[in-house]
């Protein structure tokens, strides 16, 4: 299979001068087109900051990330912006979904940056298929945790991205509802062939991914292949 | 994974539609953003509308404001050449001779000051005379009485029917003068007029030496007459002559000019309460942005370029201040129905308000161009917000270019100087006004900044836990304070500013109190009078203070050159005036105190010389362009009298005293026609009536001015003009009142939290109440300090080098508009911050969240 992402030799630190730390080095990794690919670690091992690297959403020290095709390194903020809102989607743990616009809205936002005269209608049938077409015009505020986590679920596989990054997707769910969304997120995922790259410390749900990265202080501790590889 | 872009990309129908939709949610406090340039908007349109208003009104009514189509005027019995012109001209219509006189109300034994208008034929022939009854004017053309003036009328409780003696004759009053081409109210109220049929003057016996009096015809051209070609052909001629000639259009443009100079200075005050507001606005926006940021992160992270996330919220802005700009110029085109109510007493006329087109557009214009300069520099964060922000929270401020920030704020100082520049018309008077609202609010911050810093190094540790909280209050996140007290401070420093001014005006006004300065002028005294009119002053046990003599000249030539070869020469330098006025001059042998000798020497007595050594004022030197050692020839009535100038004087013109431009030695003019002006102090009004009253029966022809009066009538013209400014700074006030209640609620959720906090770890209702009534008496009193500190200063140098004259501040601004202020700010604060104080912390919490 072709190389969707492709990470080399990646390192990044905050702070300046004498007070400098290290967050990630060396980080060399792949994934593959269509696999499901979990990073795992403790708090603070840098799960959150190489995902905010592999989606262009930061710029690394050094090393490179090639993500569909293009070196992100080359590409200014908003060139990366295009690239995300054509290739990626993204689930956050505190969903993020945007306060002020109902769900539909929400949910077509990502087509409606490219101009798509059919976001709504495409925006309508996701919602029907996280469950929430009758939830379509409430503000998030008036809906449950959730039920945000589906509207943004929606949201994530609106654009039809070739790879889409989970950041904790469970994290501010309660197990129960943890359990029914990360179902949901696979259904899609699997209905839409996208390339998905969880970070998570959950190793239940690291455990029904394709690859497990493991981190510890900024380093690789592991990367293997699961047996449902 | 896909080829290419291949997408069309979000247009700008797009960004409305996101503009619309996160606006939608935060309609109200957009609306308080709105509410912040309203006022200010509201303000310039209406100042903008009725000047305009005014100025088309001048240019319809001018021949009804005028009486005529042209007008032929002079302060002498018009001379042979005068006359065949006035012939040549078809003959006037109208003629009318002005001065001023006593005049007495046998009935109700009053005497009053007047200006007596002898009129004989069709007046006016534009315009109406208005009267009440109204069959007066018609019974006035035909030589039937007097019509007196309406506030004279009713000083005076006089009825028609009654009478007015005016020097030697009697007339009945026929009505009262409502109105009447070529009066002004401000002029009425020095000398209200009375009318009375032409052919009488002469028997009034008031027409002698030492009156003045001004001689009018008034024409009616053709209607294809080229009134500026008539003016060019014929105001030379009449200029040599000691006449003028006035078109109904030019008087028209130099009455607008002198309206549209208040216009102007009152549309810059307004413009202030508008800047006022836009701080308000970037304010705002600064703290709506902050809580902004994720939403502009996540935006980012999906895909929306820098350009587009500026672009939404600047959509969203500017359809603020469209909005804003609307309803202020509603507001504004409404509030001006109401100036011709605060300007009674200013205009000559009625003015008409119609709706004008340049106004409105300015108002729209400027209420989108002023809300969005004025919120880019907090919108500019948008563009360097990370997308990163969705993952973790920076606290860290956004790093704005710093280039970014310079172009922002000089495209903010470009704007309020280019309508500052539209409005003055000069380039540098623009600058001006830049430098002066950079200087005011510059100042003002540095103090706000100083001392807050002060307050921060010093902080009072041993306060009560309520004053020490309240005072952390003003530094919390978000905090609004240094806009509040820049709001605050701005209204109170133009309104204390006003007060101050005034306050040296009528200082120097104000009469000297010490037994020698007289408050009882007597006017046109004939030297045959003198010993009499003396006596009756004397009679009444009060003291003769001044006997002055006065004469009258003109200028013949300066350094031998004639007075009718400089007026034709146009590259003189010399000032028309001093070629065409008449002098009045006087001689002593001292200076007096208002004086001071400025170059030269003093000669109190001519000796032996034949060359006679005079006293001239320093205007009189600059604008004739004569020094010491040059020459002056006067006609004194025929004889010509050579002089040199000996010395020259500045004169303090503001004292309430009788000066002179020019004073010649003793020894020259003893046995020229002259008439004098004595003075005398009269303890109260009823000794002063009472002079008046057997001084007017005896000497019908002196006038008499009483300095109270006077003093009365600057504090009432200064009042009137002060109500109409403080009109206009009170909209700066409201300004700061929108920005504080913005401010308040901008910030509500986060003291609610707090509040709410306090209250869950047991602090009680009036706690918390007084915590939130100490931080809004501190906004308020400092604010206002720092406004009449800086207020202050202004004055001091307002008075040192426009006023020359020493400032002693009154404490009125501290005592009335200090706790007027607190007492406003507190009120609004704690009327905003109610809804904490009525709920459990639990529901408040979960109420504001929703």
């Amino acid at each position: 299979m072709a190389k969707i992402l492709n990470v080399r030799e990646l390192m990044k630190s905050y702070g300046s001068g004498s007070r400098n730390l290290v967050v990630l080095e060396h980080i060399t990794f792949d994934i593959e087109a269509g696999d499901t690919f979990a990073i795992v670690g403790p708090s603070g091992s840098g799960k959150t900051t190489l995902l905010g690297l592999c989606a262009g959403l930061d710029q690394a020290e050094s090393g490179s990330v090639t993500l569909c095709g293009s070196a992100l390194e080359e590409l200014n903020e908003d060139q990366r912006a295009a690239l995300r809102n054509r290739e990626v989607g993204f689930i956050f743990q505190d969903f993020q979904l945007f306060p002020t616009l109902t769900a539909l809205e929400n949910v077509s936002v990502p087509l409606e940056l490219q101009g798509d005269r059919q976001a709504r209608a495409t925006a309508i049938e996701l919602i029907k298929k996280v469950g929430l077409a009758d939830r379509s015009h409430h503000y998030p505020s008036q809906l449950s945790g959730g039920e945000q986590q589906r509207i943004a679920m929606a949201r994530a596989f609106c654009n039809r991205p070739s790879i889409l990054f989970a950041d904790e997707p469970t994290g501010n769910l309660d197990g129960e509802t943890g359990e029914k969304v990360v179902e949901l997120l696979f259904d899609l995922n699997k209905e839409a062939g996208t390339t998905l790259v969880i970070v998570t410390h959950d190793l239940e749900l690291a455990g029904r991914a394709h690859n497990i990265l493991k981190l510890k202080s900024g380093n690789i501790v592991s990367n293997e292949r699961t047996v449902l590889s | 994974m896909k080829e290419g872009a291949g997408y069309p990309g979000a247009g700008v129908q797009w960004l409305l539609l996101m503009a619309w939709r996160d606006g939608k949610s935060g309609w109200r406090r957009l609306t308080l953003f709105m509410s912040s340039i309203i006022l200010g908007i509201a303000a310039v349109v209406a100042i903008q509308s009725f000047s305009q208003n005014l100025k088309e009104n001048i240019v319809l009514q001018s021949k009804a404001l005028m009486g005529a189509d042209y007008i032929i005027d002079s302060n002498q019995v018009p001379n042979e050449k005068v006359q065949q012109i006035i012939d040549s001209l078809g003959g006037a219509k109208v003629r009318e001779v002005t001065f001023a006189s006593m005049a007495s109300f046998p009935e109700k034994g009053g005497t009053k000051l007047v200006e007596v208008r002898g009129i004989e034929g069709p007046f006016p022939l534009y315009g109406n005379l208005e009267t009440v009854p109204e069959t007066a004017a018609a019974a006035f053309r035909n030589n039937a009485g007097a019509l007196v003036d309406a506030t004279v009328m009713l000083q005076f409780q006089l009825q028609p029917g009654d009478t007015v003696k005016i020097g030697e004759l009697t007339f009945p009053i026929l009505g009262s003068l409502q109105s009447a081409p070529g009066s002004t109210a401000l002029r009425s109220s020095v000398a209200p007029a009375v009318m009375i049929p032409y052919d009488y003057i002469e028997a009034t016996g008031l027409l002698q030496l030492g009156s003045r009096q001004e001689y009018k015809y008034y024409f009616k051209s053709e209607p294809d007459t080229d009134l500026e070609l008539l003016d060019e052909r014929i105001d030379l001629r009449l200029d040599a002559e000691n006449a003028d000639l006035d078109t109904h259009t030019s008087t028209s443009e130099r009455l607008g000019r002198r309206y549209d100079n208040v216009g102007r200075f009152l549309n810059l005050v307004a413009f202030i309460a508008l800047l006022l507001g836009c701080v308000g606005i970037a304010s705002s926006v600064n703290i709506y942005m902050k809580e902004k940021l994720r939403a502009v992160a996540m935006l980012k992270c999906l895909g929306a370029s820098r350009r587009q996330t500026l672009a939404i919220f600047l959509l969203q802005i500017a359809g603020m201040g469209l909005m804003g700009g609307i309803i202020g110029t509603v507001g504004g085109i409404l509030l001006q129905f109401t100036f011709p109510m605060i300007l009674r007493g200013f205009l000559p006329f009625d003015v008409q308000i119609t709706f004008t087109l340049i106004p409105v557009l300015m108002g729209l214009l400027l209420g989108i161009v002023m809300s969005v300069l004025f919120a880019l520099l907090p919108l500019m964060g948008t563009w360097y917000v990370s997308p990163l922000q969705v993952l973790r929270i920076q606290d860290e401020p956004v790093v704005k270019s710093r280039r970014a920030i310079l172009i922002i704020l000089a495209m903010i100082m470009g704007c309020v100087y280019l309508f500052a520049f539209w409005i003055l018309g000069d380039p540098v008077l623009a600058i001006g006004f830049l430098a002066g609202v950079l200087a005011t609010f510059g100042i003002l911050a540095l103090m706000s900044h100083l001392m807050m810093r002060t307050i921060k190094k010093y902080f009072p540790e041993n306060w009560s836990f309520t004053a020490r909280q309240s005072l952390l209050n003003m530094f919390r996140p978000n905090n609004q304070t240094m806009t509040l007290l820049l709001a605050i401070g701005v209204g109170s420093f133009l309104i204390s500013t006003l007060y101050f001014t005034k306050d040296i005006l009528l200082d120097k006004a104000t009469l000297e109190s010490d037994a020698n300065s007289p408050n009882l002028i007597l006017l046109d005294v004939q030297s045959d009078q003198v010993a009499a009119v003396a006596s009756g002053i004397s009679d009444k046990g009060l003291p003769l203070i001044d006997r002055i003599p006065i004469i009258t000249m003109r200028v013949q030539s300066i350094n031998g050159r004639a007075a009718n070869d400089i007026r034709m020469d146009s590259t003189s330098k010399v000032n028309q005036w001093i070629l065409n006025h008449e002098f009045r001059v006087t001689y002593r042998d001292s200076l007096i105190a208002s004086e001071r000798l400025e170059e030269g020497k003093w000669t109190g007595k001519l000796g032996d010389s034949r060359v006679v050594p005079i006293s001239i004022s320093d205007n009189v030197a600059r604008d004739a362009r004569v020094g010491i050692g040059d020459s002056l020839t006067f006609n004194v009535q025929g004889l010509l009298m050579n002089t040199v100038v000996g010395s020259i004087r500045s004169v303090d013109w503001g004292r309430m005293q009788l000066n002179f431009s020019v004073v010649f030695p003793n020894g020259v003019l003893e046995n020229a026609p002259q008439f004098y002006v004595l003075s005398t102090k009269a303890p109260d009004e009823r000794a002063s009536a009472e002079l008046q009253r057997v001084l007017v029966k005896e000497f019908p022809n002196v006038s008499i001015i009483d300095l109270r009066q006077v003093v009365t009538l600057i504090e009432g013209i200064l009042d009137k003009i002060s109500w109409i400014i403080n009109f206009m700074a009170f909209f700066s006030i409201l300004t700061g009142i929108v920005v504080l209640i913005g401010a308040v609620r901008t910030s509500k959720y986060q003291r609610i939290r707090e509040s709410a906090l306090f209250r869950t770890l047991g602090a009680r209702s009036h706690m918390i109440l007084r915590m939130a009534a100490l931080e809004y008496i501190y906004l308020g009193g400092l604010g206002c300090v720092f406004g009449i500190l800086l207020s202050l200063i202004g004055s001091q140098m307002l008075a040192l080098f426009v006023f020359e004259m020493p400032f002693s501040p009154s404490l009125i601004p501290f005592v009335i508009l200090l706790p007027a202020i607190i007492g406003l700010v507190l009120t609004i604060g704690l009327i905003n911050t109610r809804s904490i104080l009525n709920h459990p912390p639990l529901e408040v919490i979960r109420k504001e969240v929703r």
